[in-house]
Protein backbone atom coordinates (compact mmCIF):
# COMPACT_ATOMS: atom_id res chain seq x y z
CA UNK A 1 0.00 0.00 0.00
CA UNK A 2 2.85 2.38 0.84
CA UNK A 3 4.75 1.40 -2.31
CA UNK A 4 2.89 4.01 -4.30
CA UNK A 5 3.56 6.70 -1.71
CA UNK A 6 6.60 8.19 -3.43
CA UNK A 7 4.99 8.58 -6.90
CA UNK A 8 1.78 9.86 -5.30
CA UNK A 9 3.66 12.48 -3.24
CA UNK A 10 5.62 13.54 -6.31
CA UNK A 11 2.37 13.86 -8.25
CA UNK A 12 0.71 15.80 -5.48
CA UNK A 13 3.54 18.26 -4.89
CA UNK A 14 4.94 18.52 -8.40
CA UNK A 15 3.70 20.22 -11.54
CA UNK A 16 0.45 18.92 -13.07
CA UNK A 17 0.99 16.28 -15.77
CA UNK A 18 -1.66 17.87 -17.98
CA UNK A 19 -1.90 21.24 -19.72
CA UNK A 20 -4.67 23.82 -19.48
CA UNK A 21 -5.40 23.01 -23.10
CA UNK A 22 -7.09 25.91 -24.87
CA UNK A 23 -4.78 28.41 -23.13
CA UNK A 24 -1.61 26.37 -23.25
CA UNK A 25 -0.93 24.45 -26.44
CA UNK A 26 1.82 21.98 -27.15
CA UNK A 27 3.89 22.76 -30.22
CA UNK A 28 3.41 20.27 -33.02
CA UNK A 29 6.26 17.83 -33.67
CA UNK A 30 8.32 18.41 -36.80
CA UNK A 31 7.05 15.24 -38.45
CA UNK A 32 3.42 15.61 -37.31
CA UNK A 33 0.85 14.83 -39.97
CA UNK A 34 -2.08 17.24 -39.79
CA UNK A 35 -4.12 17.88 -42.93
CA UNK A 36 -3.63 17.49 -46.64
CA UNK A 37 -3.01 20.67 -48.62
CA UNK A 38 -2.66 21.31 -52.33
CA UNK A 39 -0.97 24.02 -54.36
CA UNK A 40 -3.52 23.84 -57.20
CA UNK A 41 -1.44 25.99 -59.57
CA UNK A 42 1.25 23.30 -59.70
CA UNK A 43 -1.23 20.41 -60.18
CA UNK A 44 -1.25 18.72 -63.59
CA UNK A 45 -4.37 16.61 -62.82
CA UNK A 46 -2.59 13.35 -63.60
CA UNK A 47 -4.74 11.46 -61.06
CA UNK A 48 -1.81 9.62 -59.47
CA UNK A 49 -2.96 10.63 -55.96
CA UNK A 50 -6.43 9.24 -56.64
CA UNK A 51 -5.03 5.91 -57.85
CA UNK A 52 -2.67 5.45 -54.87
CA UNK A 53 -5.04 6.66 -52.11
CA UNK A 54 -5.98 3.71 -49.84
CA UNK A 55 -9.11 5.40 -48.47
CA UNK A 56 -10.48 6.61 -51.85
CA UNK A 57 -10.97 10.11 -50.50
CA UNK A 58 -9.51 11.86 -53.55
CA UNK A 59 -11.01 12.37 -56.98
CA UNK A 60 -9.43 14.16 -59.89
CA UNK A 61 -11.17 15.21 -63.12
CA UNK A 62 -8.68 16.10 -65.80
CA UNK A 63 -11.20 17.61 -68.25
CA UNK A 64 -12.70 19.98 -65.66
CA UNK A 65 -9.33 20.63 -63.91
CA UNK A 66 -10.99 19.69 -60.65
CA UNK A 67 -9.32 18.21 -57.56
CA UNK A 68 -11.68 17.06 -54.83
CA UNK A 69 -10.85 15.83 -51.34
CA UNK A 70 -13.14 14.36 -48.73
CA UNK A 71 -11.13 15.38 -45.64
CA UNK A 72 -13.27 13.22 -43.35
CA UNK A 73 -12.40 10.03 -45.21
CA UNK A 74 -8.71 10.95 -45.45
CA UNK A 75 -6.52 8.84 -43.15
CA UNK A 76 -3.56 11.24 -43.50
CA UNK A 77 -1.15 8.48 -44.49
CA UNK A 78 0.80 10.71 -46.87
CA UNK A 79 0.88 8.22 -49.78
CA UNK A 80 -0.45 10.87 -52.20
CA UNK A 81 2.25 13.31 -51.10
CA UNK A 82 4.94 10.74 -51.94
CA UNK A 83 3.26 9.78 -55.23
CA UNK A 84 2.65 13.32 -56.56
CA UNK A 85 4.98 13.93 -59.55
CA UNK A 86 4.90 17.73 -59.28
CA UNK A 87 5.08 17.81 -55.44
CA UNK A 88 2.02 20.03 -55.22
CA UNK A 89 0.57 18.06 -52.29
CA UNK A 90 1.79 18.54 -48.72
CA UNK A 91 0.78 17.73 -45.16
CA UNK A 92 0.62 20.54 -42.63
CA UNK A 93 0.91 20.15 -38.87
CA UNK A 94 -2.51 21.49 -37.87
CA UNK A 95 -5.01 18.86 -36.83
CA UNK A 96 -8.49 18.86 -38.29
CA UNK A 97 -11.07 20.46 -36.03
CA UNK A 98 -14.59 19.08 -35.53
CA UNK A 99 -17.35 20.48 -37.74
CA UNK A 100 -21.15 20.43 -37.96
CA UNK A 101 -21.34 19.93 -41.72
CA UNK A 102 -18.90 17.65 -43.50
CA UNK A 103 -18.13 19.23 -46.84
CA UNK A 104 -15.74 18.14 -49.54
CA UNK A 105 -12.83 20.38 -50.38
CA UNK A 106 -12.98 21.28 -54.08
CA UNK A 107 -10.17 23.05 -55.92
CA UNK A 108 -10.43 24.15 -59.55
CA UNK A 109 -7.18 24.85 -61.34
CA UNK A 110 -5.95 25.88 -64.75
CA UNK A 111 -5.19 23.35 -67.46
CA UNK A 112 -1.50 22.40 -67.32
CA UNK A 113 0.72 24.08 -69.90
CA UNK A 114 2.27 21.53 -72.24
CA UNK A 115 6.06 21.45 -72.23
CA UNK A 116 6.29 21.32 -76.04
CA UNK A 117 4.13 24.44 -76.30
CA UNK A 118 6.41 26.40 -73.95
CA UNK A 119 9.45 25.43 -76.00
CA UNK A 120 7.84 26.69 -79.17
CA UNK A 121 6.89 29.96 -77.49
CA UNK A 122 10.36 30.56 -76.20
CA UNK B 1 -29.34 -24.12 -3.19
CA UNK B 2 -26.29 -25.46 -5.03
CA UNK B 3 -28.32 -26.97 -7.85
CA UNK B 4 -30.03 -23.75 -8.81
CA UNK B 5 -28.37 -22.25 -11.84
CA UNK B 6 -28.56 -18.67 -13.05
CA UNK B 7 -27.40 -17.30 -16.39
CA UNK B 8 -25.88 -13.82 -16.24
CA UNK B 9 -24.85 -11.93 -19.37
CA UNK B 10 -21.36 -10.39 -18.97
CA UNK B 11 -21.13 -7.72 -21.67
CA UNK B 12 -21.34 -6.70 -24.49
CA UNK B 13 -21.34 -3.46 -22.48
CA UNK B 14 -19.36 -3.79 -19.30
CA UNK B 15 -17.25 -1.24 -17.38
CA UNK B 16 -14.03 -3.27 -17.75
CA UNK B 17 -14.52 -4.02 -21.43
CA UNK B 18 -13.62 -1.22 -23.81
CA UNK B 19 -14.94 -3.34 -26.67
CA UNK B 20 -18.00 -5.54 -27.07
CA UNK B 21 -17.87 -9.27 -26.32
CA UNK B 22 -20.54 -11.20 -24.50
CA UNK B 23 -20.09 -14.06 -22.10
CA UNK B 24 -23.13 -15.91 -20.86
CA UNK B 25 -22.04 -17.00 -17.41
CA UNK B 26 -23.84 -19.97 -15.91
CA UNK B 27 -23.65 -19.56 -12.15
CA UNK B 28 -24.28 -21.76 -9.19
CA UNK B 29 -24.69 -19.22 -6.39
CA UNK B 30 -21.64 -16.98 -6.98
CA UNK B 31 -19.55 -19.64 -8.68
CA UNK B 32 -19.15 -19.80 -12.46
CA UNK B 33 -19.76 -23.29 -13.80
CA UNK B 34 -19.83 -22.57 -17.50
CA UNK B 35 -19.15 -19.68 -19.86
CA UNK B 36 -20.54 -19.32 -23.37
CA UNK B 37 -18.94 -16.65 -25.52
CA UNK B 38 -20.60 -14.65 -28.23
CA UNK B 39 -18.55 -12.57 -30.61
CA UNK B 40 -19.43 -10.80 -33.83
CA UNK B 41 -20.62 -7.42 -32.58
CA UNK B 42 -18.04 -5.40 -34.51
CA UNK B 43 -17.08 -7.61 -37.43
CA UNK B 44 -15.82 -5.40 -40.26
CA UNK B 45 -14.78 -7.87 -42.94
CA UNK B 46 -11.37 -6.31 -43.45
CA UNK B 47 -9.84 -9.50 -44.89
CA UNK B 48 -12.35 -9.37 -47.72
CA UNK B 49 -11.01 -5.94 -48.75
CA UNK B 50 -8.11 -7.64 -50.55
CA UNK B 51 -10.51 -7.94 -53.49
CA UNK B 52 -11.01 -4.17 -53.61
CA UNK B 53 -7.68 -2.62 -52.55
CA UNK B 54 -4.38 -3.43 -54.21
CA UNK B 55 -1.57 -5.08 -52.26
CA UNK B 56 0.14 -1.78 -51.46
CA UNK B 57 -3.04 -0.13 -50.19
CA UNK B 58 -3.82 -3.18 -48.02
CA UNK B 59 -0.97 -2.21 -45.67
CA UNK B 60 -3.18 0.58 -44.34
CA UNK B 61 -6.16 -1.76 -44.00
CA UNK B 62 -4.06 -4.35 -42.14
CA UNK B 63 -2.87 -1.57 -39.86
CA UNK B 64 -6.44 -0.77 -38.92
CA UNK B 65 -7.21 -4.30 -37.71
CA UNK B 66 -6.07 -3.13 -34.29
CA UNK B 67 -5.20 0.31 -33.01
CA UNK B 68 -2.83 -0.66 -30.23
CA UNK B 69 -0.63 -3.06 -32.18
CA UNK B 70 -1.15 -1.30 -35.52
CA UNK B 71 2.50 -1.23 -36.55
CA UNK B 72 2.93 -4.95 -35.95
CA UNK B 73 -0.12 -5.72 -38.11
CA UNK B 74 1.30 -3.61 -40.94
CA UNK B 75 4.70 -5.22 -40.48
CA UNK B 76 3.27 -8.77 -40.51
CA UNK B 77 1.41 -7.99 -43.72
CA UNK B 78 4.49 -6.43 -45.35
CA UNK B 79 6.69 -9.35 -44.25
CA UNK B 80 4.29 -11.81 -45.88
CA UNK B 81 4.20 -9.87 -49.17
CA UNK B 82 7.99 -9.48 -49.07
CA UNK B 83 8.31 -13.24 -48.65
CA UNK B 84 6.06 -13.78 -51.68
CA UNK B 85 8.04 -11.38 -53.84
CA UNK B 86 11.50 -12.34 -52.47
CA UNK B 87 12.27 -8.78 -51.45
CA UNK B 88 15.39 -8.12 -49.36
CA UNK B 89 14.56 -5.32 -46.94
CA UNK B 90 17.49 -2.95 -46.11
CA UNK B 91 19.06 -3.60 -42.71
CA UNK B 92 18.23 -0.11 -41.41
CA UNK B 93 14.54 -0.70 -42.18
CA UNK B 94 14.67 -3.96 -40.20
CA UNK B 95 16.03 -2.09 -37.19
CA UNK B 96 13.49 0.72 -37.53
CA UNK B 97 10.74 -1.90 -37.61
CA UNK B 98 12.05 -3.33 -34.34
CA UNK B 99 12.16 0.13 -32.74
CA UNK B 100 8.57 0.96 -33.65
CA UNK B 101 7.38 -2.55 -32.70
CA UNK B 102 8.94 -2.35 -29.27
CA UNK B 103 7.58 1.17 -28.67
CA UNK B 104 4.15 -0.25 -29.48
CA UNK B 105 4.70 -3.16 -27.10
CA UNK B 106 5.63 -0.83 -24.24
CA UNK B 107 2.63 1.44 -24.76
CA UNK B 108 0.27 -1.51 -25.17
CA UNK B 109 1.44 -3.14 -21.93
CA UNK B 110 1.22 0.18 -20.07
CA UNK B 111 -2.32 0.66 -21.34
CA UNK B 112 -3.20 -2.86 -20.22
CA UNK B 113 -1.61 -2.34 -16.80
CA UNK B 114 -3.70 0.79 -16.32
CA UNK B 115 -6.92 -0.99 -17.31
CA UNK B 116 -6.03 -3.91 -15.05
CA UNK B 117 -5.42 -1.57 -12.09
CA UNK B 118 -8.68 0.20 -12.89
CA UNK B 119 -10.55 -3.13 -12.87
CA UNK B 120 -9.87 -3.61 -9.19
CA UNK B 121 -10.24 0.02 -8.29
CA UNK B 122 -6.57 1.05 -8.10
CA UNK B 123 -7.14 4.48 -9.69
CA UNK B 124 -3.75 5.92 -8.70
CA UNK B 125 -1.96 3.14 -10.60
CA UNK B 126 -4.22 3.66 -13.61
CA UNK B 127 -3.29 7.36 -13.75
CA UNK B 128 0.39 6.66 -13.18
CA UNK B 129 0.74 4.04 -15.94
CA UNK B 130 -1.20 6.12 -18.45
CA UNK B 131 1.00 9.08 -17.61
CA UNK B 132 4.07 7.00 -18.48
CA UNK B 133 2.34 5.74 -21.62
CA UNK B 134 1.74 9.29 -22.78
CA UNK B 135 5.49 9.86 -23.10
CA UNK B 136 5.80 6.74 -25.27
CA UNK B 137 2.90 7.75 -27.49
CA UNK B 138 4.42 11.23 -27.84
CA UNK B 139 7.64 9.57 -29.01
CA UNK B 140 5.67 7.67 -31.66
CA UNK B 141 4.28 10.99 -32.87
CA UNK B 142 7.70 12.64 -32.87
CA UNK B 143 9.24 9.80 -34.90
CA UNK B 144 6.38 8.86 -37.20
CA UNK B 145 3.97 11.80 -37.22
CA UNK B 146 1.01 10.03 -35.71
CA UNK B 147 0.21 8.88 -32.20
CA UNK B 148 -1.28 5.42 -32.56
CA UNK B 149 -1.76 4.33 -36.18
CA UNK B 150 1.62 5.45 -37.42
CA UNK B 151 1.46 4.36 -41.10
CA UNK B 152 5.22 3.99 -41.50
CA UNK B 153 5.50 0.46 -42.84
CA UNK B 154 5.39 -0.28 -46.55
CA UNK B 155 6.13 -3.27 -48.72
CA UNK B 156 9.90 -3.14 -49.18
CA UNK B 157 10.86 -1.28 -46.01
CA UNK B 158 9.64 1.71 -44.05
CA UNK B 159 8.44 5.11 -45.21
CA UNK B 160 10.09 7.34 -42.65
CA UNK B 161 13.54 7.49 -41.13
CA UNK B 162 14.43 8.38 -37.55
CA UNK B 163 17.21 10.95 -37.16
CA UNK B 164 20.20 10.24 -34.83
CA UNK B 165 18.98 12.96 -32.43
CA UNK B 166 15.56 11.33 -32.16
CA UNK B 167 17.19 7.91 -31.65
CA UNK B 168 19.10 9.36 -28.70
CA UNK B 169 15.83 10.77 -27.39
CA UNK B 170 14.32 7.26 -27.57
CA UNK B 171 17.24 5.95 -25.46
CA UNK B 172 16.58 8.72 -22.93
CA UNK B 173 12.86 7.86 -22.96
CA UNK B 174 13.67 4.16 -22.41
CA UNK B 175 15.79 5.04 -19.35
CA UNK B 176 13.08 7.36 -18.04
CA UNK B 177 10.29 4.80 -18.53
CA UNK B 178 12.45 2.13 -16.84
CA UNK B 179 13.04 4.40 -13.83
CA UNK B 180 9.34 5.21 -13.53
CA UNK B 181 8.35 1.55 -13.89
CA UNK B 182 10.84 0.55 -11.18
CA UNK B 183 9.15 3.08 -8.88
CA UNK B 184 5.77 1.33 -9.26
CA UNK B 185 7.12 -2.23 -9.60
CA UNK B 186 6.94 -2.94 -5.87
CA UNK B 187 3.34 -1.76 -5.55
CA UNK B 188 2.06 -3.72 -8.55
CA UNK B 189 3.90 -6.98 -7.84
CA UNK B 190 3.90 -7.08 -4.02
CA UNK B 191 0.66 -5.30 -3.12
CA UNK B 192 -1.56 -7.27 -0.74
CA UNK B 193 -4.81 -6.39 -2.55
CA UNK B 194 -3.46 -7.15 -6.01
CA UNK B 195 -2.05 -10.48 -4.82
CA UNK B 196 -5.39 -11.30 -3.17
CA UNK B 197 -7.20 -10.67 -6.46
CA UNK B 198 -4.74 -12.42 -8.80
CA UNK B 199 -2.75 -15.19 -7.10
CA UNK B 200 -4.23 -18.66 -7.73
CA UNK B 201 -7.05 -17.20 -9.84
CA UNK B 202 -7.75 -18.46 -13.34
CA UNK B 203 -5.05 -21.11 -13.35
CA UNK B 204 -4.26 -22.73 -16.66
CA UNK B 205 -1.63 -25.47 -16.80
CA UNK B 206 1.26 -25.66 -19.25
CA UNK B 207 -0.30 -28.61 -21.13
CA UNK B 208 -3.75 -26.95 -21.30
CA UNK B 209 -2.31 -23.66 -22.54
CA UNK B 210 -0.33 -25.42 -25.26
CA UNK B 211 -3.21 -27.69 -26.32
CA UNK B 212 -5.75 -24.86 -26.43
CA UNK B 213 -3.45 -22.81 -28.66
CA UNK B 214 -2.99 -19.91 -26.25
CA UNK B 215 -0.66 -17.15 -27.35
CA UNK B 216 1.64 -14.52 -25.89
CA UNK B 217 1.75 -13.75 -22.17
CA UNK B 218 -1.12 -16.21 -21.52
CA UNK B 219 1.07 -19.02 -22.87
CA UNK B 220 4.30 -17.78 -21.30
CA UNK B 221 2.56 -17.22 -17.94
CA UNK B 222 1.89 -20.96 -17.89
CA UNK B 223 5.53 -21.87 -18.41
CA UNK B 224 5.76 -22.41 -22.18
CA UNK B 225 8.89 -20.78 -23.52
CA UNK B 226 7.57 -19.64 -26.86
CA UNK B 227 7.82 -16.19 -28.35
CA UNK B 228 7.57 -15.59 -32.11
CA UNK B 229 10.44 -13.09 -31.85
CA UNK B 230 12.71 -16.14 -31.34
CA UNK B 231 12.21 -16.93 -35.05
CA UNK B 232 14.21 -13.80 -35.83
CA UNK B 233 11.99 -11.90 -38.24
CA UNK B 234 12.79 -8.26 -39.12
CA UNK B 235 15.69 -6.98 -36.99
CA UNK B 236 15.26 -9.46 -34.13
CA UNK B 237 17.83 -11.75 -35.76
CA UNK B 238 20.54 -9.20 -34.93
CA UNK B 239 19.54 -8.74 -31.27
CA UNK B 240 19.88 -10.76 -28.09
CA UNK B 241 16.52 -11.71 -26.78
CA UNK B 242 15.23 -14.05 -24.10
CA UNK B 243 11.47 -14.59 -23.67
CA UNK B 244 9.96 -13.81 -20.26
CA UNK B 245 8.46 -16.95 -18.74
CA UNK B 246 6.55 -17.60 -15.51
CA UNK B 247 5.34 -21.02 -14.41
CA UNK B 248 2.37 -20.49 -12.08
CA UNK B 249 -0.22 -20.02 -14.87
CA UNK B 250 -2.47 -17.78 -12.77
CA UNK B 251 -3.50 -14.12 -13.20
CA UNK B 252 -0.52 -12.97 -11.14
CA UNK B 253 1.91 -14.84 -13.42
CA UNK B 254 0.41 -13.23 -16.52
CA UNK B 255 0.63 -9.79 -14.87
CA UNK B 256 4.27 -10.46 -14.00
CA UNK B 257 5.07 -11.62 -17.55
CA UNK B 258 3.66 -8.43 -19.04
CA UNK B 259 5.40 -6.24 -16.50
CA UNK B 260 8.79 -7.88 -17.08
CA UNK B 261 8.24 -7.84 -20.85
CA UNK B 262 8.22 -4.06 -20.73
CA UNK B 263 11.78 -4.10 -19.36
CA UNK B 264 12.75 -6.61 -22.06
CA UNK B 265 11.22 -4.35 -24.72
CA UNK B 266 13.14 -1.32 -23.39
CA UNK B 267 16.33 -3.39 -23.49
CA UNK B 268 15.63 -4.38 -27.11
CA UNK B 269 15.10 -0.71 -27.95
CA UNK B 270 18.51 0.19 -26.51
CA UNK B 271 20.19 -2.69 -28.33
CA UNK B 272 18.57 -1.79 -31.64
CA UNK B 273 19.55 1.87 -31.34
CA UNK B 274 23.13 0.95 -30.43
CA UNK B 275 23.49 -1.31 -33.48
CA UNK B 276 21.41 0.49 -36.14
CA UNK B 277 23.41 0.92 -39.36
CA UNK B 278 23.16 3.81 -41.81
CA UNK B 279 21.74 3.30 -45.27
CA UNK B 280 18.59 3.03 -47.31
CA UNK B 281 15.23 2.53 -45.62
CA UNK B 282 13.28 0.96 -48.45
CA UNK B 283 13.65 -0.74 -51.80
CA UNK B 284 11.53 -0.21 -54.90
CA UNK B 285 8.91 -2.87 -55.45
CA UNK B 286 8.23 -4.00 -58.98
CA UNK B 287 5.63 -6.43 -60.21
CA UNK B 288 2.84 -8.23 -58.42
CA UNK B 289 3.02 -10.95 -55.77
CA UNK B 290 2.36 -14.58 -56.61
CA UNK B 291 2.12 -17.71 -54.45
CA UNK B 292 1.36 -18.38 -50.80
CA UNK B 293 3.10 -17.17 -47.68
CA UNK B 294 2.73 -17.64 -43.94
CA UNK B 295 4.20 -15.30 -41.32
CA UNK B 296 4.30 -15.37 -37.53
CA UNK B 297 4.90 -12.14 -35.61
CA UNK B 298 4.83 -11.50 -31.87
CA UNK B 299 2.43 -8.74 -30.92
CA UNK B 300 1.96 -7.35 -27.41
CA UNK B 301 -0.93 -9.77 -26.91
CA UNK B 302 0.71 -12.78 -28.48
CA UNK B 303 1.48 -14.36 -31.76
CA UNK B 304 -0.34 -13.20 -34.89
CA UNK B 305 -0.20 -15.22 -38.08
CA UNK B 306 -0.77 -13.90 -41.57
CA UNK B 307 -1.54 -16.24 -44.46
CA UNK B 308 -1.71 -14.61 -47.88
CA UNK B 309 -2.36 -16.08 -51.28
CA UNK B 310 -1.67 -14.14 -54.47
CA UNK B 311 -2.22 -14.91 -58.12
CA UNK B 312 0.04 -12.44 -59.89
CA UNK B 313 -2.47 -9.60 -60.06
CA UNK B 314 -2.39 -6.41 -58.00
CA UNK B 315 -5.18 -7.72 -55.77
CA UNK B 316 -4.46 -10.63 -53.46
CA UNK B 317 -6.61 -13.72 -53.76
CA UNK B 318 -6.96 -14.36 -50.04
CA UNK B 319 -5.68 -13.03 -46.74
CA UNK B 320 -6.24 -14.71 -43.42
CA UNK B 321 -5.26 -13.30 -40.06
CA UNK B 322 -5.23 -15.29 -36.83
CA UNK B 323 -5.03 -12.83 -34.00
CA UNK B 324 -3.78 -13.53 -30.45
CA UNK B 325 -7.03 -12.69 -28.64
CA UNK B 326 -8.97 -15.08 -30.87
CA UNK B 327 -6.40 -17.75 -29.99
CA UNK B 328 -6.70 -16.95 -26.28
CA UNK B 329 -10.50 -17.25 -26.06
CA UNK B 330 -10.51 -21.09 -25.61
CA UNK B 331 -7.92 -20.77 -22.84
CA UNK B 332 -9.99 -17.99 -21.25
CA UNK B 333 -13.13 -20.16 -21.31
CA UNK B 334 -11.16 -22.95 -19.60
CA UNK B 335 -10.04 -20.56 -16.85
CA UNK B 336 -13.54 -19.37 -16.02
CA UNK B 337 -15.35 -22.44 -14.56
CA UNK B 338 -14.73 -22.57 -10.82
CA UNK B 339 -14.04 -18.87 -10.31
CA UNK B 340 -16.22 -16.38 -8.48
CA UNK B 341 -18.41 -13.96 -10.42
CA UNK B 342 -16.43 -11.01 -9.00
CA UNK B 343 -13.20 -12.44 -10.47
CA UNK B 344 -14.51 -12.58 -14.05
CA UNK B 345 -13.51 -8.97 -14.94
CA UNK B 346 -9.94 -9.53 -13.70
CA UNK B 347 -9.73 -12.86 -15.54
CA UNK B 348 -11.03 -11.22 -18.71
CA UNK B 349 -8.37 -8.54 -18.47
CA UNK B 350 -5.45 -10.88 -17.86
CA UNK B 351 -5.75 -12.23 -21.41
CA UNK B 352 -5.65 -8.57 -22.57
CA UNK B 353 -8.70 -8.90 -24.83
CA UNK B 354 -8.68 -6.97 -28.09
CA UNK B 355 -12.01 -7.52 -29.74
CA UNK B 356 -11.28 -5.44 -32.83
CA UNK B 357 -8.39 -7.85 -33.52
CA UNK B 358 -10.63 -10.84 -32.88
CA UNK B 359 -13.34 -9.75 -35.28
CA UNK B 360 -11.28 -7.98 -37.96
Amino acid sequence: MFGMLSPILKNGLGKPATRLYPFEKREAFDKARGQLEIDIDKCIFCGMCQRKCPSTCLSVEKAACKWELNPYNCIICGVCVEACPTKCLSLNKVYRTPVYVKENQIKIGKPPVKKTATKENS
Amino acid sequence: MGERRTVIPFGPQHPVLPEPIQLKLVLEDEKVVEALPQIGYIHRGLERLVKVRDFNQMVFVAERICGICSFQHAMSYCLSIERLMNIEVPERADYLRVIWSELHRVHSHLLWLGLMADAFGFEAMFMETWKIREAVVDMLEATAGSRVIISTCQVGGVRRDISPELLQQIVKLADDVQRRLKAIEHSILNDYTIKKRTVDKGIISKEQAWKLGAAGPTLRGSGVKWDARMIGYAGYKYLNFEPVVETAGDCYARTKVRFREMFAALDLLRQAIAKIPAGEINVKVKGNPEGEAFIQVEQPRGEVTYTVKANGTKNLEKMHVRTPTFANIPAFLTMLPGCELADVPVLALTIDPCISCTER
